[in-house]
């Protein structure tokens, strides 16, 4: 074969090496778009169903404190400001507002415009202060979930009056209060400073979000100590032989065990066995942190086995022993990843439901956990529960809890990579 | 090979009448060696006796015997996988960090077992000092990389002895001029030859009395490893030094004596000029001429 015979043929094939290459490219980068184009549709669902939920509808009222119904004994002691009808009130304020409010069904349709919660927020101004009795004061009291949604567009106002949640009448009102200025939207702070409820406009995620917080303390605090030390002892010190083998075979199925398993086993060994009380986190914690804890230790033995051996026999070669070795050097610069990993379990910990629905903590709790020990749920629990919601408010919240929980994992992600670069070192 | 192998006694009799003594426990003690030339010395510092090495069933030290006096710079050479560097690392025991190491015969510095249970293996390393083929400085600064040995060991009483500790080390390993105005930088931020220098001065800095070198300057330029040799030959004076070494110029240039290593036996030991100007083994002659290896 001549020189230009040998150089065609490599030149056709080239030509087909080039284009081989071109394809593989253009594969990974469709592979990279597709994956692209299913986050940003997920992200922008959950955005535009959830960004509605951070602003609440609030009317102002002209509030009459009329002594009568606030105070049934006329004493103004705190016992007779308590056992007041502030209903009443709110109503009576409401029904002044509007010229055809006038019969006891009319005005309890226009007590519906606010929510439930209005008379509670009026017998707190009024027992802070019985001077306000009998003078007209401006109470902002947020409105109830179906105004809510009226004011935000998610009621068809075509449709018949009988299958609509809002009636002509409110509709009528709403738009007369909207013609005096007295109603708005604002931010929702609601949402975040409440625990759960059954009236929309009042549910909050605190209770859900310090769930979460205590739960991932009690899981960081056993998971991490405890993960570290076993692959610390597993890389470091044990032996080679057939039983570190089988114990690591172990802990590498075990990081693959459905999480509802481990969910059974809270239940029957902390619960059932133990008498640690029920939806406590403390619970879902050693729940979590059994699961993280073959997560915890894969990564951290893979951290350490990543560090050269050179650094190991410089520390060695000077005369220091394998615990100072291992604590001196080898932790320190496997701390990076042993984080990471620790992290990023954690993250998985967080977004964890099943487990947390066997030991009881996807019950319905209105108070803000103040302890490990107090029952509460947890961020991706209460978005399952509102899912179940019917109330077409709780489908904007459903996706405002998810959009904390997602910020909340961002945080932790990025608090990873920054833990990286603190730490990181080269060698 | 048999014709070639000198026996013990003869070496013992060629020692010098003023020391009948040293001969005679030299003659008591010597085991059977089957090298060719002198692998043992009137004033042993360290003795390896019948050193036979596994790892797991491969035998990668067959029954080496060698002595080392001190201040002697003696340069192990031979082919790659002869076990020269299984050999050095036997002398500090580093050894025992390979699970499948088995080491058997007798190794003594200063007349002590180190493999005995008496010895204390953290002990021993601060006495017999490594600095390993790649620089391998501890991602800290330079200042902590000589001062963790004195720190380890409490060899500073305050900051003030430390300081003096990481200067006179740093001036010993000839790297005191141009790192002083950056002792906080770290230490793998030096070039190559300044790292493999800095990893020279943290062995001193523990004041060892035996230095073992595994290829220190395999991965130096020509220059970097002329600045090591001289410092080899400044080191003589306080220490004894064991180099592992590829450049059979290097072994040439830095050691009185060079022993040879062939396939885990120790062939020939003898003075330095001896072995490259005269070899007695057939194996050597072939080595040094570059007929393999």
């Amino acid at each position: 074969m001549s020189d230009i015979s040998i150089q065609a043929a490599v030149e056709k094939t080239l030509k087909r090496r080039y284009a081989r290459e071109r394809r593989f490219r253009a594969y990974g980068l469709a592979a990279v778009l597709v994956g692209l184009v299913f986050l940003v549709a997920f992200f922008a669902n959950i955005v535009s169903n959830g960004v509605s939920a951070f602003r609440q509808t609030e009317i102002v009222l002209p509030v009459v404190v009329s002594a009568a119904d606030v105070d049934p004994k006329g004493n103004r002691s705190r016992e007779s400001l308590e056992g007041g009808d502030y209903d009443i009130v709110i109503r009576d304020s409401l029904a002044r507002l509007f010229l055809d409010v006038n019969t006891r069904i009319e005005k309890r349709a226009v007590g519906e415009l606010v929510s439930a919660e209005s008379s509670f927020l009026l017998r707190e101004r009024v027992l802070e202060d019985p001077d306000l009795i009998g003078q007209q004061i401006e109470l902002r009291v947020p409105a109830s979930a179906n105004i809510d949604m009226l004011i935000k567009g998610n009621v068809d106002r075509s449709l018949d009056e009988s299958q609509r949640t809002v009636s002509d009448r409110q509709i009528r009102w709403v738009d007369e209060l909207r013609a005096l200025n007295r109603i708005y939207t604002r931010f929702n702070t609601a949402l975040f400073v409440n625990g759960d409820s059954r009236d929309p406009e009042l549910a909050g995620i605190r209770g859900a979000f310090m769930g979460s917080v205590y739960m991932l303390l009690v899981t960081v605090l056993l998971a991490f100590p405890i993960g570290v030390a076993a692959a610390v002892y597993l890389e470091e010190f044990a032996p080679r032989n057939r039983w570190t083998d089988l114990i690591e075979v172990n802990i590498n199925n075990l990081a693959a065990v459905p999480s509802i398993v481990y969910g059974l086993l809270g239940l029957a060994v902390f619960i059932n066995w133990m008498a640690l009380p029920r939806s406590a986190p403390l619970v879902g914690g050693l729940v979590l942190a059994l699961m993280t804890l073959p997560v915890v230790i894969i990564a951290a033995r893979a951290a350490i086995k990543s560090v050269p051996p050179s650094i190991r026999e410089a520390a060695l070669g000077l005369g220091a022993s394998q615990v100072q070795t291992v604590f001196q050097h080898v932790v320190p610069l496997a701390l990076p990843g042993i984080l990471t990993g620790t992290i990023i379990g954690m993250a998985r910990a967080l977004g964890e439901t099943a487990p947390l629905l066997m030991i009881g903590m996807v019950a319905f709790i209105v108070d803000i956990p103040g302890g490990p020990l107090e029952p509460a749920t947890a961020l991706p629990v209460q978005v399952y529960l509102w899912a179940d919601s019917p109330e077409r408010a709780f489908v904007e919240r459903t996706s405002a809890a998810i959009i904390v929980l997602l910020g909340f994992l961002l945080l932790m992600n990025l608090a990873a990579v920054l833990l990286r670069r603190r730490f990181e070192r080269s060698w | 090979m048999t014709e070639l192998t000198i026996d013990a006694s003869a070496v013992a009799d060629l020692a010098p009448e003023s020391a009948p003594r040293e001969a005679s426990r030299a003659r008591d003690a010597l085991p059977q060696s089957t090298s060719v030339g002198s692998p043992f010395v009137m004033d042993p510092y360290f003795q390896a006796h019948n050193v036979n090495v596994f790892y797991g069933e491969t035998q990668a030290i067959k029954n080496v015997s060698l002595e080392i006096a001190r201040n002697e710079v003696i340069a192990l050479i031979g082919p790659s996988g002869c076990g020269k560097s299984t050999f050095l690392r036997c002398l500090n025991r580093m050894n025992d960090t390979i699970d499948s190491a088995r080491v058997e015969g007798r190794i003594m510095l200063d007349r002590k077992d180190i493999y005995d249970r008496s010895m204390d293996v953290v002990a021993l390393r601060a006495r017999v000092g490594m600095v390993f083929q790649k620089p391998n400085p501890f991602p800290k600064s330079i200042y902590d990389n000589i001062a963790y040995g004195p720190r380890l060991h409490g060899l500073a009483q305050n900051r003030a002895d430390l300081d003096e500790i990481v200067h006179t080390s740093l001036e010993k390993a000839g790297l005191l001029t141009e790192v002083k105005d950056r002792l906080h930088d770290t230490g793998t931020s030096l070039s190559g030859g300044q790292q493999q220098r800095l990893c020279i001065a943290r062995t001193i800095a523990v004041s060892p009395e035996v230095i073992l070198m595994d290829e220190p300057c395999s991965a130096l330029d020509p220059i970097a490893t002329a600045k090591i040799e001289d410092l080899i030959d400044e080191l003589r004076e306080n220490y004894a030094i064991v180099i592992v070494t590829h450049s059979m110029q290097q072994a040439a240039r830095v050691s009185q004596r060079t022993a040879y290593f062939h396939l885990g036996e120790l062939i020939e030991v003898d003075e330095t000029d001896k072995v490259f100007t005269n070899p007695q083994h057939r194996l050597t002659e072939d080595y040094i001429t570059g007929r393999f290896g």
